[in-house]
């Protein structure tokens, strides 16, 4: 029913089992001017990402049902999806976990706690990128 | 006188003259040598000769020797030599030979003439006359030779004839007994002339006028120790006494006896008959006699010290030695054997008591040696026992060991028994103390056993502990990864809605609300600090932060630092520098924990100075290849009691509960840590008041360990 002010808006699809970063993360987006979806885990993720197709995807790493990197590779392996940036989330500082999402095909990676307006930061980074890769 | 005329001279041959030569020196008499002369001349060359001499009357001269002449003419000739006014009888003093014409002479003409050469020695007038009647020309050359040769020889001669006959001569027989005598016996006159020598006594104190120097040198000794010897006796009596003479042969030493007694001779004058008695070897023998006496005294005297020393030696002998002969009787005991077995009697009951002990030890030792003496086996030449003697001063009881040896003689027979004890006493204390320790020893291992199990089993026990330990902590490790990550969680939401509120996300707030809040953030923002910080330190305990090797340039990296730094120096309101060293090197090493360092260095600076500045300064220390970063500032500086302890985990130097300056106090631990990973070290230099300056030392081209 919102028509192309709304449209022009990019979507965030947030996904994240710990409901106030979650919430948290989509108010600051709001905030800053983006719509928001959110997800709790991989599969939410993957069924809101095939109905919305977003603009970005923020994805927390560890999530029940289907963690984070799986979700993302799954993502990365359907032509609906494969073009969407996906910005990895993770509270685990622990080396290795950016390369095994940038394996999974992460395009950014973001260590929690990241705060809400480094993590925006991250997103219009993003979405800045697409836009100049469409216009190519 | 008319002069001789020239004749040609006839010689003789040289064998012939040697034969003559030899004739003439056998001749024992005046008339066997003109003899031997006249054959010879009248053999060789034909002609008339004759001999005029002395005669045995020794008064007139007659003819010696005649050949070719009548006795008319030898008649002539004689007279004619004796008469003192006739031409022959000038020859007499005038030597060399004369030619008479063939009537000088009346009654005794030749037809060739009559040649005349006086006899005699050289010098001295002539005792002879040579006459050659010649028959023709010609006269002999060798008559000069025959002349020269014969002439000292008949006068000799003659002299000797005319002296013989002078002596008185004893009778025949008794002389040849005298000269049968082995003894040499002689007469002497009172003046010690000799006037006769038997054979043996001419051997050493006559020489004839033809003897060899060195015996003529011998006799003259002899004749002058003789007379010497002589000349001490007295005129009457049998005078005995020794004379040493030389053999004049040999040149030895010969010692003679001489044995005078004066005689008084039948015509008047007194002589001494000596008797010679050789007694050299007598002499010989009686000086090897004394010589071998001597030799035994003093082989007697070494004796005597020997067997002094021997007895010196056996007494100064610790142990009692005794010396038995074969039937077990005493021979001797050195002094120990002697306190032991016949103890001094002082009297006294002690004494009495001590000489019972010692017959007692006395009787031991004889039965000990009954056992020895009774062994049938001759090849047992030792025997050993053990004895327990008493001491004789105290009546202690000596355990003693008694080793008796035979004493075997060149033949192989007993001679004796030596005897040598030795005390027992010390050696007996010794394997006391030898199986004392012994024991002890075999103790001390079961003890030393006994422990090594017991450590054996601690160190088990200790090992277990360490691996329960290495669990623990790993368990440890994990656990504060999983708390930090479940921390993390609710303060990133803390840290956001603070965040949002402060952004004005719900609307305006009021300046208390908003100061409120901004504590909510630095607190929360601190947690955070102290979260990561812990993580970080767990991460490298548990061996879970690898290094990332890098090239990277310095300059970049501490222009991130200031850029990070810059909110937190803006406040600070300090001097803040940076100082880097011209064309510094590129780096191979883990540029994340070298901007972590820095930074954590940097931030601690900004914290604890409060005026003045803080300076960084990088250099590169080309000797060790090594970097150093440095931040120096002009803070509260450290005392060097804590300089060590800044270091530690959770360490600062005031840690009260109302400490100044807040921090976990694990980031100067960090930082020794991450260095320790590069390769390097952080060290500090500072004193209270003076500020303090840490710097990062690493190396240019860190390796992975």
């Amino acid at each position: 029913m919102t028509n192309s002010p709304e449209k022009q808006k990019p979507l965030v699809l947030v996904v994240d089992d710990y409901q106030d970063a979650r919430e948290m993360y989509a108010e600051y987006l709001e905030f800053s001017g983006f719509r928001v979806a959110e997800a709790k885990n991989g599969q939410e993720a993957l069924d809101k990402a095939f109905e919305l197709v977003p603009d970005v995807i923020l994805m927390d790493l560890s999530l029940p049902v289907m963690d984070g990197w799986e979700a993302t590779r799954r993502l990365k392996g359907d032509a609906r999806t494969r073009h969407i940036p996906v910005v990895a989330l993770t509270g685990h500082a622990l080396k290795g976990h950016s390369e095994d999402a940038n394996q999974a095909g992460c395009d950014a990676y973001v260590t929690k706690p990241c705060l809400p307006d480094a993590l925006v930061e991250q997103v219009r980074l993003m979405v800045k990128r697409r836009d100049e890769a469409q216009a190519r | 006188m008319a002069s001789p005329a020239p004749l040609p001279p006839v010689e003789a041959h040289v064998g012939a003259r040697l034969a003559l030569a030899e004739h003439l020196l056998a001749c024992e008499s005046a008339v066997a040598c003109a003899r031997a002369m006249v054959e010879w001349l009248a053999r060789q060359f034909g002609v008339a000769v004759a001999c005029l001499g002395p005669g045995d009357t020794g008064t007139a001269s007659v003819c010696l020797a005649s050949e070719g002449l009548t006795g008319a003419q030898q008649g002539v000739l004689a007279r004619a030599w004796d008469a003192p006014s006739s031409v022959l009888a000038s020859f007499r003093t005038r030597p060399g030979a004369r030619w008479l014409a063939a009537d000088a002479l009346e009654g005794a003409a030749f037809p060739g003439g009559f040649l005349a050469v006086p006899l005699g020695r050289p010098g001295a007038p002539a005792v002879a006359l040579l006459g050659v009647g010649l028959s023709g020309p010609g006269v002999p050359q060798d008559v000069a030779w025959v002349a020269s040769c014969a002439g000292p020889l008949i006068a000799r001669l003659a002299a000797s004839d005319a002296r013989a006959p002078r002596r008185p001569e004893p009778d025949r027989l008794l002389r040849r007994v005298i000269n049968a005598v082995s003894d040499p016996v002689l007469l002497t006159d009172a003046e010690g002339g000799l006037l006769f020598a038997n054979g043996r006594a001419e051997a050493l104190l006559v020489a004839g006028p033809d003897a060899s120097p060195g015996r003529a040198r011998a006799v003259e000794l002899n004749q002058r120790l003789f007379r010497e010897t002589l000349a001490q006796g007295g005129a009457t009596g049998v005078h005995r006494r020794e004379v040493p003479l030389v053999d004049p042969v040999e040149g030895m030493d010969l010692l003679f006896e001489l044995v005078t007694t004066p005689v008084l001779a039948p015509d008047g004058p007194a002589v001494v008959v000596s008797v010679l008695r050789n007694v050299t070897d007598l002499g010989r023998a009686a000086q090897a006699l004394g010589e071998s006496y001597r030799r035994l005294r003093a082989t007697e005297r070494e004796a005597r010290s020997e067997r002094h020393r021997l007895d010196r030696v056996l007494d100064s002998v610790a142990d009692p030695i005794i010396l038995s002969d074969p039937s077990g009787g005493m021979v001797m005991m050195n002094d120990p054997a002697e306190r032991l077995f016949a103890p001094p009697h002082a009297g006294g009951d002690t004494a009495d008591a001590a000489g019972r002990r010692g017959h007692a030890n006395e009787a031991l030792f004889a039965s000990f040696l009954s056992n020895l003496l009774g062994n049938v086996h001759a090849d047992v030449s030792r025997w050993k026992s053990q004895l327990t003697l008493d001491d004789p001063a105290t009546g202690a009881p000596l355990p003693m060991e008694a080793l008796a040896s035979k004493v075997l003689g060149d033949q192989g027979e007993l001679t004796g028994i030596v005897t040598v004890f030795h005390d027992r006493t010390e050696m007996l204390e010794r394997a006391r103390l030898l199986e004392r320790v012994k024991e002890v020893s075999s103790e001390l291992e079961a003890r030393v056993l006994s422990a090594t199990a017991e450590l054996a089993e601690q160190n088990e026990k200790l090992r277990r502990q360490a691996i329960q330990l290495e669990q623990a902590s790993a368990a440890k490790s994990q656990f504060l990864a999983n708390m930090s990550h479940e921390f993390r969680t609710p303060l990133n939401a803390i840290l956001g809605y603070t965040n949002m509120l402060l952004q004005g996300v719900s609307g305006e707030m009021t300046p208390p609300q908003r100061r409120n809040l901004t504590r909510i953030d630095s607190n929360g923002r601190h947690l955070l600090e102290v979260i990561n910080e812990i993580l970080d330190i767990t991460r490298i305990e548990a061996g879970r932060m690898p290094l990332h090797l890098t090239d990277f340039g310095l300059p970049e990296l501490l222009q991130e630092v200031m850029a990070e730094m810059d909110p937190i120096i803006a406040r600070s309101k300090l001097a803040v520098e940076t100082r880097l060293e011209d064309e510094l090197p590129g780096v191979w090493s883990d540029r994340q924990k070298v901007k972590q360092i820095v930074l954590n260095l940097l931030s601690n600076a900004l914290k604890f100075t409060h005026e003045g500045g803080v300076q960084v300064a990088a250099e590169y220390q080309v000797a060790t290849s090594t970097f150093a970063i440095s931040v120096k500032d002009t803070g509260i500086g450290i005392d060097v009691s804590n300089q060590e302890k800044i270091f530690e985990d959770f360490q600062q130097v005031d840690s009260s509960p109302t400490r100044a300056y807040g921090g976990t106090g694990l980031g100067l631990s960090i930082c020794r840590r991450l260095a320790a990973m590069l390769g390097g070290r952080v060290s500090l230099q500072s004193s209270p008041g003076q500020g303090s300056t840490f710097t990062l030392h690493f190396p240019r081209r860190a390796r992975r360990t």
